[in-house]
């Protein structure tokens, strides 16, 4: 059986599964980290929601510039070719479905690819949405970058989302510590396991549906 | 209306208290910090705010909704790691918020400078942030109807302007400004150089200077 996977082995994995070419999203938090594993040769273009095509890695030292941020409202760099544009048109390339790929973290996500990442509707808690909603679906692809379970234990991978949705329908993959899940009208089917057994993801995810993992490429 | 320079004070006088104000920026980046402090000179409260973000440190923003000048804020992420001064006006129930997703923030501020009526967008469908609103199906696809944003007063920053009301930005600062630019009565732009009338490469002007009501040079 394979080993887990730490932040920086599935940021890794991520970063090898996005096509040459592509035009990416990368989501604050955990999936920022995958563009430390994105090599030049494949000639990935990042999107950041602020405004910016072609941002480069985090600014460091006299790099830094408080003008040019992502939308994590950290300090990044340009690359060449990078370009620079309003909200309006920041968001037309999401919702046009200019963008190949955007990657975001989840506190769940349903059997059928709803998502819920921006709200956990609980009374006291302060709502904040950003550009959530628009990149879950205005990419082509939306992919889930996170831990499977809670910190209780609770699994993130349930039969219909009971916290506030982002988007209906939306997400295609699911990369976590313990497995990459495709998901595909309503099927989810299990492409790799870490450091579990499928009985025992089985069991953990209750209520949902698994397909057992293909044995052909890792991009089916 | 014509091009008027002025300093950030007499930039700002005409905001009165009840007035809706577009405000640039993400988060600090081409927030046009100058200008609220002179807003904070005023009297001027029980403002509607629109702007991406509630307030960021102590500085801008923050500090308008600190002194409790703003009744109302529209914007799509309140909640960040230094908005202190909104968490605590919120959760003291001293302020209301609308929230609404980033790009349909975007888009209701450009249907309100370009006069379109309101549009429909597949974002925040089958989401709370849809309840209550028309949704339509459209290519087998969900779609929300949203209105378009105006505003009394737009206040957002640019990097250069010129005495036509010409503006670019720089980097990552352009965000808001150039729709906000676009939907409000008076809009007021707060630069680091004012330059004369043709320093600019008509090519490169992001802001036609039609938009621009008010011009402050700031350092």
């Amino acid at each position: 059986m394979k080993p887990t996977l730490d932040r920086e082995a599935l940021a890794r994995l991520v970063a090898g599964d996005i096509p040459h070419g592509s035009y990416v999203n990368l989501g604050i938090g955990q999936p920022t980290q995958i563009s430390d594993f994105l090599s030049p040769e494949l000639q990935i273009t990042l999107h950041t929601e602020n405004g910016m095509l072609g941002m480069g890695p985090a600014a460091t030292a006299e790099e830094i510039d408080p003008d040019l941020i992502n939308a994590g409202k950290v300090a990044v760099t340009e690359l060449p070719g990078a370009a620079y544009f309003h909200q309006a048109d920041s968001f037309a390339i999401m919702r046009g479905g200019h963008l190949d790929i955007a990657v975001m973290g989840a506190l769940q996500v349903s059997a059928g690819g709803d998502l819920a990442n921006w709200h956990t509707g609980e009374p006291d808690a302060i709502p904040a949405v950003g550009g959530a909603m628009d990149l879950a679906v205005g990419a082509r692809q939306t992919w889930v970058m996170m831990t499977l379970f809670t910190r209780s234990g609770k699994p993130k991978i349930v039969p219909q989302c009971s916290y506030p949705l982002t988007g209906e329908y939306c997400v295609t993959r699911v990369y976590s510590d313990h497995a990459v899940l495709l998901i595909n009208d309503g099927v989810v089917t299990v492409r790799e396991l870490f450091g579990i057994s499928h009985a025992e993801l089985e069991s953990r995810l209750h209520g949902v549906r698994l397909s057992p993992a293909a044995r052909h490429g890792r991009n089916a | 209306m014509r091009l008027r320079l002025a300093d950030a004070d007499e930039a700002v006088a005409d905001v009165r208290s009840g007035s809706s104000v577009l405000v640039g920026g993400f988060g600090l980046a081409g927030q046009p910090v100058e200008l609220i402090d002179a807003l904070l000179r005023t009297d001027a409260d029980d403002l509607t705010i629109i702007s991406n973000n509630a307030g960021n440190g102590d500085t801008g923003l923050a500090l308008l909704i600190a002194h409790d000048r703003v009744r109302k804020v529209i914007c799509s992420f309140p909640r960040q790691v230094d908005s202190w001064h909104f968490d605590a006006a919120f959760r003291d129930g001293r302020l209301e918020l609308e929230v609404v997703p980033q790009g349909t923030l975007a888009e209701r501020i450009r249907a309100g400078g370009a006069g379109i009526g309101g549009f429909f967008t597949p974002t925040a469908y089958g989401t709370p942030l849809a309840d209550g609103k028309e949704v339509r199906v459209i290519d087998g696809r969900g779609h929300v109807f949203e209105t378009p944003i105006r505003a009394d007063a737009a206040m957002i920053k640019a990097h250069l302007g010129d005495l036509a009301g010409n503006l670019v930005y720089r980097k990552t600062t352009r965000n808001f400004g150039p729709i906000m630019a676009t939907a409000a009565e008076t809009t007021i732009v707060q630069v680091s150089k004012v330059l004369p009338v043709g320093s600019l490469d008509p090519e490169m002007v992001v802001t036609p200077g039609i938009y621009t009501d008010v011009i402050v040079e700031s350092a």
